[in-house]
């Protein structure tokens, strides 16, 4: 039994040996910290109506201010929609909507007139939004290769598995792979300002920046690293199927072309929930007399090519100006001021509570 | 260890197909084949004596570990879903990336066994390295080797104290009646010594013994675990054969007492030794907690599944509703589209991957870890540390902790838990008369009395050269009764120091408990009728106390070898002699030579228990060089009694009663100087010796409940018998005395009435009382009795009862002597202890073998039962009478009860105030034979609910096996939780059958200890074990365990929630490494601690307040309730943490893992806040695990979406923290959802804190208040509930 019972050896108190030897040198005897004995001073809060009262009324006053800042906020920003998906047979797009094909290769185009009651004073953020769009399917999700787009030659030529069906095309690989950039939004957008006389002008529509600078700058990479010539790069590689032109040919200029062209960046952003909008431009304002966009009639020419009635989706434009919040949510504002006055009201009741049972337990503790 | 090593029984297996169908096994000597190699060994197919009980080996050590950890069910589990996810169609994440969780779950886990089986390796080399003398050959000596060298075949030379390294067969011993004692209590806890013989005809006596010249074979059975049983016979080359059994068999572990040395043949070595075939392993048990928690794992199974199914579900029909496939639906690799209920098949599997951590498999890690720091915590706790003894708390059971917090029931054994387990003589009563030993009461109360100052300055009083030897400080306690007092008080401390350590040593010839004060007049009659008459009753009584008992001597020169540390692993082998160096030359000397006394010739006894460290010194160091020769560290710790002889004696009884016989008798200079099997020594007052030839002893067996022994007195040649026992057997056996009217017997008559009534008076006052009665044999009686009883020894066939025949025909007729009432001394605090306990809640039960009478009287004193109480006694023999005495009582007790209008099952702990008033509170007592009708078919239902009513239950007279009946009749009619506690051999039954079992280590072994799930030196501490740490452990454990179900599920929700916004395609929208880090970093230290350091209410308060431990009891901490209530609120704030970040960020160009990082953070902020609300009490720790955990997520998050650009595909977290760190709007997102999610919990907490406080937080308040206050509180709170609880048994 002692040969070997381990447990019961070593906890049946003979490990410092007996009198002869351990009593005088060490014993058994346990520390006696405050932490072993488990005396650490310690905070005991205790949670009573009176105790919390002050949290509550801070919380409310705090929360109160903050909503109505946000809300004021939310409303300040200038926000203009419109959906050119052309479902209605009135819209000027429905007959592009309807000859849909990936392939086609003659462009579809519409135009769409609007009036902006309000004109626009900051720099305006140009979207295009989409519903119904599960860009967060967990299969369209990963159909990406991240090595081929940060500029991985091996990967360029050899894309991640994860691409599959869009790896590989007429046994050459697609550069970029996978079903997030092949179903790229590649709808064109161009807003002109119609003046009151009736003639057009063509608003400058800023498409640098439109992506995370971060993105554009580290994750996203032309191979053959500083080789201008992005052509020679792809050259083995194919296209993704449902493109008309191949990646290096996504823009002229050349530090927007290739795996860094920004809407590309953007496009490969997925959107985490099904009704979503992504950056398309940049409406810089040029001088401060005039607004960007003033009030006045506007229409948009739409380059229709994608389709969008296979998951009955919506297509829209949106154009808004932003603040330090972001775009127009009148939801935060509004949830921190009930949240405020929730609080401020539990507060109240607290009190109430307090004066009517805390105070007799109170006093009741101090009397006895 | 019942673990064997596959390879062990491969090897078995194979030898065994060596040796097929051989039943025996013979063993030759190994000397005559030293030289030669191993394969030619003749014992070589024999295990060598090295033992393994670790599991692993290095090589071996991942694949068995992983093996024995798949055994469990949890981890099948989740390896599973990591096998799942490498299945292309359903897998939800990297499959190489899923491994991770269960990977660092295996890696935890096999740490942790590693270390443990490391341990034990540790422990095996200690032993396997542990020096013996094995005979060489070469050298023709016995030369030191260690015991892993020791083989079969191989002779080996045992020394007095030392352990035996192998089972050997006894060949040798330098006792002149080839006798060798060895104790056992390594094996089975008993204390006592057992005697084995040599196998004759190998050895002369007094002869040095000669292995070389050993030619026989030995045969004998093969290894098997009965220690009882041992068979085989001695060839010798001449074919002659000599039979031996397990009287000749020394068996490893065990220790050589009494005898300078003995050697022997080595027959089974290793793991075939008997002790190590009968060695088992840890028990496992299961406490409740986790039993419940194991059915809401199920619950959350379920509730995953339902959530799988409505991904499932959700996914054929998202799938469903798209007129044509819309763009972003990505087919197989062919091209192909899966039909959408396949699809809708696949997603419930990749959902089950997904949802995963619903089911908490890191729960089971984080409570082992869990229970290891609430154990540290406890053996830490020093308040339950025993300073006499040396000796923490310890916790043998290690996940049954919390079990502590719930117990409701506690069963008690009384000798030696309640009380000390030291016998101290108080009365006698000879001839009718009655000798109440006043000084001897008066000195025992001097020394219950002894404050610690006293004993300080008192000790270094004794520790000057001329102190009062004890014969003079008996004389002069009437002239100086303070200093003798004082004097026996410090004396009594000293001893106890230096039994620290020993108190296993089985030491019940403890000194001074055991030192007699002889009362005056008794001394006076026994002087008298020595110088007279020389025989009498008086002397009779004496010779009675002295001879009729099995108590062994032993000589000091023979404790003086004891190795030190003998149960322990500390015998670092060749060291010995370094550290024998080392502390000579630290001039440590005292420490070995502490507690040796010698005796001056011609000079009076000194004081045996001072010390004179000059002289210690020197003779240390003569030790060294003692003819002994051994290792010396004198250690010895028995006391010495002065004897005429130039050897010190120290006496090794059986029992604490018969030690204090034993030492009563001395008192009054009867002392026995020697025994042997043949006869026994006693000293006379006057110093003549009186050799008693001993022809027979009929040892104490429970039935008979009396021992006598058969001696022929040396000078009349008269056959005595002597006999004591319980006073029932004795009594009813004296001769006619109570039939007979005639003349003669008057005299005898008025006797043994006198002495009944003393008798009776013994056992009110609590006093064990055992008779002594002589009977004289005459020659023909005798012989034709011994004949009888030889036959019956002989016999094979019911052997036992012809022998118990025979003991009955002859003790019979007695002559009554007197009897003597010996006091068990109660623990310091009893009564308060179970005062407590009792307020706690939980009923005390007391199991015992003691008679009735002095188990009531304890119950009394130890406010068991209180004098106003209701007390049945049932104890009767006839069934019908049982049965209609319980009926009748039930029925009285239902009226009584009910008549309040009190309905039992109300009288919960939470109506504690509108329990009945004063209803008195009922004992019942018991005994042995009525408990075993009462526990049979037809009764025990009514039993059962008699039980309940009562406050207090007395067993009396039950055996072992009645004690653990007893429990799990309890146990399982009741559903309650019990515990055990007991400190001897004949409460392993019942520690083991209760839920809880505690052992007592104190005056008898091990067993208890040995059995139990936590083993405590004191009854007392089972106050601080129970209220304090069982509450806290409960609390702990129960609101971890609930946190963890509530932390997993809302986390999990919000992954859920997402799924109706991502088409059911199980897309996470954090990414899978947080994850990850998430339940293993962040989020993982803060509720371990928090189940290791969760103070609600401090220790002072809960000891103060026992009520609070009923939370415990009715298992508030943790209920189905308050599980669903976890889980709702854990879907209310995952439905929070999900929406308002969701709400917020609709319709805008957020990416998924950018949506993704609030909500990590939010919950983040969530799972550590609802600790927070949580924690009651918050210390240095505490802060820094919180604030570490945020800190250290928003390090990690920062860092990993710094590096990652494209180490983990499927999601790129490259830049995301920063830019939401980076918009106000994440911050805002952040308050207001940690706000909303815990604004319910922390409302209804303070709510439930004002308008309802419960009683723990009613005692939180209390400590805030002043000290004096909080005293009045406390007494006013008690005051109230005493009133209504304590008359409510049921409660």
């Amino acid at each position: 039994m002692m040969a070997s019972s381990y447990s019961a050896k070593e906890e049946d108190g003979h490990h410092s040996g007996p009198a002869g030897l351990g009593a005088a040198t060490r014993t058994r005897k346990p520390d006696n910290t405050a932490f072993k004995q488990q005396r650490l001073p310690a905070w005991q809060p205790i949670l009573t109506a009176g105790t919390v009262l002050p949290a509550f009324f801070i919380i409310g006053l705090i929360f109160i201010p903050i909503g109505i800042g946000l809300y004021v906020t939310s409303n300040n920003i200038n926000e203009f929609e419109i959906d050119y998906t052309g479902t209605d047979m009135s819209s000027p797009c429905f007959n592009c909507s309807q000859n849909f094909s990936w392939n086609s290769t003659t462009p579809c185009k519409c135009v769409l007139s609007f009036y902006l009651d309000q004109p626009f004073e900051s720099n305006v953020f140009m979207y295009y939004g989409l519903s119904n769009f599960y860009q967060n399917h967990r299969r369209y999700v990963k159909s990406r290769d991240d090595s081929q787009l940060n500029g991985d030659e091996r990967s360029l030529k050899e894309p991640s598995k994860e691409c599959e069906p869009y790896r590989t095309n007429e046994n050459k690989p697609i550069a970029p792979c996978g079903a997030i950039a092949n179903s790229m939004f590649n709808d064109t957008l161009d807003l002109f300002y119609i003046n009151p006389s009736g003639s057009k002008t063509q608003i400058p529509l800023n498409k640098k920046g439109i992506a995370w600078s971060t993105d554009k700058r580290v994750k996203f990479r032309n191979p053959g690293g500083s080789n201008p010539n992005l052509t020679a790069v792809f050259k083995d590689t194919a296209k993704p199927v449902n493109w008309h032109k191949p990646v290096y040919e996504l823009d002229s200029e050349a530090d927007n072309n290739g795996f860094i062209n920004e809407d590309f960046i953007v496009w490969m952003r997925t959107a985490a929930l099904p009704t979503f909008r992504k950056l398309y431009r940049i409406i810089q304002k040029n001088n401060n007399m005039t607004p960007t966009l003033p009030r006045g009639n506007y229409s948009l020419e739409v380059t229709y090519n994608y389709p969008v009635r296979s998951f009955e989706g919506r297509k829209r434009v949106i154009l808004s100006t932003i603040s330090w919040m972001g775009g127009k949510n009148p939801f935060l504002g509004i949830a921190y001021m009930t949240v405020g006055s929730i609080c401020f009201f539990l507060g109240v009741v607290l009190l109430f509570i307090h004066h009517k049972y805390g105070n007799r337990n109170n006093s009741s503790d101090i009397a006895s | 260890m019942t673990w064997t090593n596959p390879l062990t029984l491969l090897r078995q297996g194979w030898t065994r197909h060596w040796n097929p169908e051989r039943p025996v096994r013979t063993v030759v000597s190994n000397l005559p084949f030293e030289d030669l190699k191993k394969r030619e060994q003749p014992n070589r197919q024999y295990e060598g004596n090295a033992i393994k009980t670790n599991k692993y080996r290095l090589w071996s050590f991942i694949p068995m570990n992983l093996f024995e950890q798949f055994h469990r069910m949890a981890n099948i589990y989740f390896v599973g879903l990591a096998i799942l996810n490498f299945v292309p169609v359903v897998n939800a994440f990297q499959p190489e990336v899923a491994l991770i969780p269960i990977c660092i779950i295996l890696a935890l886990t096999a740490v942790k066994d590693g270390w443990e089986d490391f341990r034990r390796y540790q422990t095996d080399q200690q032993l396997n390295n542990t020096p013996c003398f094995i005979f060489s050959r070469k050298q023709m000596c016995f030369v030191e080797r260690r015991w892993k060298d020791v083989r079969v075949g191989d002779f080996v030379r045992v020394l007095s104290n030392e352990i035996i390294p192998a089972d050997i067969l006894l060949l040798h011993t330098s006792d002149p009646n080839g006798v060798c004692h060895m104790e056992t209590s390594n094996l089975d806890g008993e204390t006592s010594l057992k005697q084995r013989k040599v196998v004759p005809g190998f050895s002369t006596l007094g002869e040095p013994f000669q292995p070389h010249t050993f030619d026989s074979t030995v045969v004998c059975e093969n290894p098997n675990n009965n220690l009882n049983l041992f068979k085989g016979y001695v060839e010798r080359p001449d074919k002659r054969r000599t039979g031996f059994g397990i009287d000749s068999l020394l068996l490893r572990g065990c220790m050589v007492r009494n005898t300078d040395d003995a050697a022997g043949i080595v027959v089974y070595t290793g793991h075939e030794t008997k002790s190590m075939l009968n060695n088992s392993g840890p028990r496992y048990k299961r406490s409740k907690i986790e039993r419940k928690m194991n059915t809401d794992v199920l619950f959350c199974v379920v509730l995953l599944f339902f959530m799988c199914l409505i991904g499932a579900l959700g996914h054929a029909i998202w799938l469903e509703s798209f007129p044509s496939i819309p763009s972003y639906i990505v087919p197989d690799s062919n091209g192909n589209y899966t039909p959408s209920v396949l699809s809708g098949f696949y997603m419930f599997f990749t959902m089950i991957i997904l949802l995963q951590v619903m089911i908490p498999v890191s729960l089971y890690v984080s409570i082992e870890l869990v229970k290891m720091g609430q154990i540290f915590f406890i053996t830490q706790d020093v308040e339950l540390y025993d300073e006499e003894l040396d000796r923490r708390v310890q916790c043998r059971a290690l996940n049954i902790t919390e079990d502590l917090g719930q117990i409701q029931y506690v069963f008690s054994d009384k000798t030696g838990t309640l009380t000390e387990n030291k016998m101290v003589f108080r009365r006698c009563s000879i001839m009718g008369t009655e000798y109440c030993h006043e000084e001897n009461a008066a000195r025992l109360a001097v020394i219950n009395g002894a404050n610690e100052e006293e004993e300080v300055t008192i000790y270094q009083q004794t520790k000057l050269p001329s102190l009062f030897p004890l014969e003079e400080l008996q004389d002069i306690h009437t002239g100086d009764e303070n200093q003798a007092n004082a004097q026996v008080t410090a004396a009594n401390q000293r001893r106890s120091r230096e039994a620290a350590g020993a108190q296993s040593d089985m030491a019940f010839s403890s000194p001074l408990e055991t030192v007699v004060v002889p009362d005056r007049k008794l001394m006076l009659e026994v002087d008298r009728e020595m110088a007279s008459i020389q025989t009498g009753p008086y002397l009779d009584f004496f010779l009675a106390l002295a001879v009729c008992n099995t108590v062994l001597l032993s000589s000091v020169t023979a404790q003086r070898q004891r190795v030190k540390g003998r149960r322990s692993s500390s015998y670092s082998g060749g060291s010995f002699h370094n550290m024998r160096q080392w502390f000579r030359k630290c001039g440590l000397g005292k420490v070995f030579t502490s507690m040796r006394f010698f005796k001056r010739r011609g000079e009076t006894l000194r004081d045996p228990f001072s010390i004179d460290e000059d002289e210690s010194d020197g003779f240390h160091s003569s030790d060294v060089s003692d003819a002994t020769g051994q290792k010396d560290i004198s250690s010895e710790r028995k006391v010495k009694s002065g004897l005429s002889g130039s050897e010190e004696m120290c006496y090794e009884a059986h029992s604490p009663d018969e030690a204090a016989l034993i030492h009563a008798a001395k008192a009054y200079g009867f002392t026995m100087v020697e025994r042997t099997p043949h006869y026994v020594t006693v000293k006379l007052p006057d110093g003549a010796l009186l050799k008693f030839e001993v022809l027979d002893i009929l040892t104490f067996d429970s039935t008979r409940r009396r021992m006598s022994i058969i001696v022929r007195h040396p000078h009349t040649k008269e056959i005595i018998m002597y006999t004591k026992g319980a006073d029932s057997a004795i009594m009813e056996r004296l001769g006619n005395v109570f039939t007979d009217m005639s003349q003669v017997y008057s005299e005898a008559k008025q006797t043994a009435v006198k002495t009944q009534r003393d008798l009776d008076m013994y056992a009110r006052n609590g006093l064990r009382t055992l008779c002594f009665a002589k009977k004289v044999i005459s020659e023909q009686e005798f012989r034709a009795w011994s004949a009888l009883r030889q036959e019956a020894l002989s016999a094979i066939d019911e052997k036992e009862e012809r022998l118990m025949e025979t003991a009955n025909f002859i003790e019979s007729s007695f002559t009554l002597l007197g009897a003597t009432g010996i006091e068990d001394r109660l623990q310091e605090s009893v009564p308060e202890t179970i005062q407590a306990l009792r307020r706690a809640g939980m009923q005390v039960w007391v199991l015992t073998g003691d008679k009735p009478e002095t188990a009531i009287n304890i119950a009394y004193s130890c406010k068991l039962l209180e004098h106003e109480d209701l007390v049945f006694t049932f104890s009767t023999n006839r069934k019908s009478v049982f049965k209609m005495r319980v009926e009748d009582t039930l029925g009285e007790l239902r009226r009584s009860t009910l008549s309040p209008g009190a309905d039992p099952q109300f009288r919960g702990y939470s109506s504690a105030f509108t329990g009945p008033l004063m209803e008195p509170s009922i004992g019942l007592v018991i005994d042995g034979s009525t408990l075993s009708m009462a526990m049979s078919d037809e009764l025990v239902e009514q039993f059962v609910e008699l039980c309940k009513h009562c406050r207090a239950v007395l067993c009396c007279r039950v055996t072992p096996l009645q004690k653990s009946a007893v429990v799990k009749l309890i146990r399982q009619k009741l559903r309650v939780m019990t515990l055990a506690v007991g400190d001897g051999a004949n409460d392993v039954n019942m520690i083991q059958a209760a839920d809880v079992g505690i052992g007592v280590s104190g005056q008898e072994g091990m067993q208890a200890v040995m059995a139990s799930d936590f083993a405590i030196t004191r009854f007392k501490h089972l106050q601080r074990l129970l209220l304090v740490h069982g509450h806290w452990c409960y609390s702990r454990l129960a609101n971890m365990v609930i946190y963890f179900f509530y932390k997993n599920v809302a986390y999990v929700n919000l992954l859920f929630w997402y799924q109706f916004f991502c088409g059911f395609s199980a897309t996470a929208m954090i990414d899978y490494w947080l994850m990850i880090f998430f339940n293993l970093f962040f989020t993982s230290a803060p509720p371990i601690m928090f189940g290791i350091m969760e103070k609600e209410v401090s220790d002072s308060t809960l000891l103060s307040l026992p009520e609070l431990y009923k939370r415990g009891q009715h298992s508030e901490g943790y209920r189905r309730s308050t599980f669903w209530i976890a889980i709702l609120d854990a879907f209310y704030q995952s439905l929070v943490c999900f929406f308002i970040p969701y709400w917020t960020y609709n319709g805008s160009d957020i990416g998924i893992f950018a949506f993704g990082t609030p909500m990590n953070t939010v919950s983040l902020f969530t799972i550590i806040l609802h600790l927070a609300i949580e924690i009651k009490s918050w210390t240095v720790v505490h802060w820094v695990i919180m604030i570490g955990s945020v800190l250290v997520y928003f390090i990690v998050t920062l860092a990993y979406s710094a590096i990652c650009i494209s180490c983990n595909p499927p999601s790129d977290p490259y830049w995301i923290m920063h830019k939401q760190m980076a918009d106000p709007m994440f911050y805002l997102v952040c308050i207001l959802t940690t706000v909303v999610a815990l604004l319910p919990r922390y409302t209804l907490h303070v709510l439930r804190g004002t308008l309802a406080p419960s009683p723990h937080l009613r005692a939180r308040q209390l400590e805030r208040l002043s000290p004096s206050h909080r005293e009045q509180r406390i007494r006013e709170w008690r005051g109230l509930r005493d009133t209504c609880i304590s008359p409510s048994p049921s409660a």
